[in-house]
């Protein structure tokens, strides 16, 4: 019986991680694994080091906010160039505390993407160099991805909210 | 009178090394599009470089959880906007993922196509501008003369010139007419000849060459652990595209190079680019060739508006009408993940959808973003006027750098 | 052929009083007439309508026709700030500081939706139109304007400069719309 990617994901990370597995599906051809905050950077080193997953390059990292469960999902793609395969590690963090440890030492490209989610969610990344708003002004005291923040500038008047539905 | 400063200060010493910091940016001539760097210099040298970008920030993410499925396309014309065809399609393509939705081969071709015109259209302008900042400023207005007919062939298919909103949901909201594939014609004839007299202005120029060669060099190791993707990653030497990858929308029916350069400076990515164009004219060429009959877009009424006379004849259509436009529609949920390679590069759709109209969570995964971290490191030790060349050789677009 | 030479329009000659050798008229029409054929502009292009300026300067639309040759990057030498694309609050004071350091008279064009009016991007990043930092003379509408547009509303500008009265700039109602704004 032919492996699939995410068994054999799975499997290489339950060698030395089983603990930390929350949660492992495909979504859409795309496996997708959910674990825990504390050992993410690790596992994502042993992944990338490791010769049978050899994921050596991040695609992307972002935030997710989820005001249901008051909490706020941090999310990494990872890709191996070699066989195209890909994968998704998402770990969750409390709404109240959220931090978990920067991915700048693993991955350099990690610092942008990661001071862009501390900009939109507030997710603190422990060991960033530089951990600074990036898209916003820097006087911005609000985290404007976040659900229960509005889209629009509270302070504008030209703008007749009741004719446009919001 | 108090002196509170001694002779000492005013005698230079010679083992504290003096530098000057100079802005580049945000407004400036030679940076196209709004970002600032602040250079330490030693004299001319450029020792460190800090970045400081945000100021065309638009809030597109926070915008898209807003907007149905369909009005998101018009954000995304507006973030690699010299190319904005793909990212309108990229956007569609993983709207039909989370969808499911089976595209007919025509409107596969179709997409290739429009893509692969955006994609020229894209690199005339960056070549067209390491051109300028060289001193180049003749190739700028053979090209732009080229951008013109892309845009006349851009109105024929979709009504705009420059942020396109191309295509629906699905496939295309009506086919070429015959005077688009003459238009399309008359420019793959008279394109290759103003391709290659540009070429021939700069590619073994030697003024040029001495200018762009090592300059803002980046190794392969370190462009793949910055993440870089697309043209920037070619020049240094991997041969990563999207296209040939993981193939979408046909690329797969297609019979074309990828080019690689060795150093990745500023000569390898010009080359590249120029390169580039070439491919995708033959690309062009291959499709209109094999192009086969069918319809211009896929049968999903749930999602595709219907045409007006069926709207207002036939009941179903009504209703369907109806449903897509207040929102009725079921979607499915589930996270989706959709890459495109746009001209830039891997230019990437994360899409989380909770059911209702609106995205949950849409997240881009945009290129220029990502490489430009590694500016600082590529700019380091050269002079003034190398770091602008680097800039404007990595083609950087504001709207993308800032989402 | 005789619809071509109908075509054509020659520049009218501005009043003036006429013998040998000698045309007279007011200043402000001389000085007027030659403003506004050498306007030099500032193209603080910032997005997407920054690509159909320089769409604008291209050869198929030229706009040295109307004696922009000079595209003046430094705000000390312009006389015309072309405001295209999106100003996001973090870019406004950099905006006011280039409208500042320029000298009188100063004219602005404001290109596209976004700088007149925060476009589709009503969100609270973006500064929804310029005219909430600096004053406007022309708004150009559009996502993005066609370069005939933008062509429009330089000709717009031009009938500005051709017919403002010499003294406009120092007058008191023009001192107190600045103050409105904040700008000494």
């Amino acid at each position: 019986m032919e492996v699939t990617d995410l068994e054999k994901i799975v499997s290489v990370l339950k060698e030395k991680y089983e603990e930390d597995i929350l949660y492992a599906e495909m979504l859409y051809d795309f496996p997708t694994i959910s674990l825990k905050k504390e050992k993410i950077v690790e596992i994502i080193q042993y992944l990338r080091d490791n010769s049978e997953t050899k994921f050596e390059f991040l695609t992307t990292l972002c935030g997710i906010h989820y005001p249901e469960l008051n909490q706020i999902a941090v999310m990494y793609q990872l890709h191996n160039m070699m066989t195209g395969k890909r994968v998704r590690l998402k770990t969750y963090l409390p709404i109240e505390l959220p931090t978990v440890t920067s991915l700048t030492s693993v991955f350099p490209g990690a610092n942008w993407m990661e001071r862009e989610t501390y900009d939109f969610f507030g997710v603190i990344f422990e060991g960033h160099p530089n951990l600074k708003r990036i898209l916003n002004v820097d006087e911005m005291i609000i985290f404007p991805l976040r659900k229960e923040y509005p889209l629009e500038d509270q302070v504008r008047e030209d703008k007749n909210d009741a004719m446009f539905g919001r | 009178m108090e002196v509170n400063h001694t002779i000492e200060d005013h005698i230079y010493q010679p083992e504290e090394k003096r530098y000057s910091y100079l802005n580049l940016g945000p407004t400036h001539p030679a940076t196209h599009g709004i970002f600032q760097n602040v250079l330490k210099m030693d004299g001319e040298i450029i020792v460190e470089a800090t970045s400081t970008i945000g100021y065309i920030h638009r809030a597109f993410e926070k915008l898209a959880e807003r907007r149905p499925f369909y009005q998101i396309t018009p954000i995304t014309d507006r973030m690699n906007y010299c190319s904005s065809p793909i990212n309108n399609i990229g956007w569609h393509m993983t709207v039909e993922k989370l969808l499911g939705i089976e595209i007919p081969k025509r409107v596969q071709y179709l997409r290739v196509i429009v893509m692969e015109l955006a994609r020229i259209a894209d690199h005339i302008i960056c070549n067209a501008v390491i051109g300028i900042d060289t001193g180049a400023l003749t190739g700028f207005v053979y090209m732009f003369q080229q951008r013109e007919e892309i845009y006349e062939i851009y109105e024929h298919i979709c009504g705009a010139r420059l942020t396109s909103n191309v295509g629906r949901i699905g496939g295309f909201e009506r086919d070429f007419t015959p005077r688009t594939w003459e238009k399309i014609d008359t420019f793959l004839n008279n394109f290759p000849t103003v391709l290659k007299e540009f070429e021939s202005l700069l590619s073994r120029n030697r003024i040029f060459m001495d200018r762009t060669v090592g300059c803002g060099p980046i190794t392969a190791e370190k462009a793949l652990s910055y993440s870089f993707t697309g043209p920037n990653l070619r020049a240094a030497g991997v041969d990563y595209d999207v296209r040939v990858a993981m193939p979408y929308s046909s690329y797969d029916d297609f019979d074309f190079q990828i080019p690689v350069g060795k150093n990745g400076d500023t000569y390898d990515r010009f080359m590249v680019r120029q390169e580039e164009m070439w491919q995708s004219l033959s690309i062009i060429k291959q499709a209109i060739a094999k192009i086969p009959e069918g319809p211009f877009h896929a049968n999903v009424p749930e999602f595709y508006l219907p045409p007006k006379e069926e709207v207002y004849n036939n009941m179903e259509a009504l209703i369907y009408h109806f449903k897509i436009v207040m929102g009725e529609t079921d979607v499915p949920k589930g996270e989706v993940y959709h890459c495109v390679e746009g001209g830039n590069g891997e230019l990437g759709f994360y899409l989380i959808s909770d059911g209702g109209r609106q995205p949950f969570r849409l997240h881009f995964r945009r290129p220029c973003f990502i490489y430009y971290q590694a500016f600082p490191e590529m700019v380091k030790g050269s002079m003034l006027s190398d770091a602008i060349l680097t800039m404007s050789s990595m083609n950087v677009i504001a709207g993308e750098l800032d989402s | 052929m005789s619809t071509l030479t109908e075509d054509i329009r020659m520049a009218d000659r501005p009043e003036g009083l006429e013998g040998q050798g000698f045309f007279a008229t007011k200043l402000q029409t001389v000085v007027g007439l030659a403003r506004k054929n050498s306007i030099w502009p500032l193209p603080f292009a910032t997005s997407c309508c920054g690509i159909e300026f320089m769409a604008t300067m291209g050869a198929h639309y030229d706009l040295a026709r109307f004696g922009s040759e000079r595209l003046s990057f430094s705000p000390r030498q312009a006389d015309l700030l072309m405001v295209m694309g999106t100003i996001a609050k973090k870019m406004g004071p950099v905006l006011r500081q280039v409208y500042e350091q320029m000298a009188e008279p100063r004219w602005v064009l404001s290109v596209g939706a976004c700088a007149s009016s925060g476009g589709i991007f009503d969100t609270y990043s973006v500064l929804q139109g310029i005219d909430r930092i600096i004053p406007v003379d022309v708004y150009v509408p559009g996502c993005p304007p066609r370069p005939e547009q933008i062509i429009d509303g330089v000709i717009k500008i031009q009938r500005l400069v051709e017919t403002e009265s010499l003294r406009r700039r120092d007058s008191p109602e023009y001192k107190a719309m600045l103050n409105t704004y904040g700008i000494e």
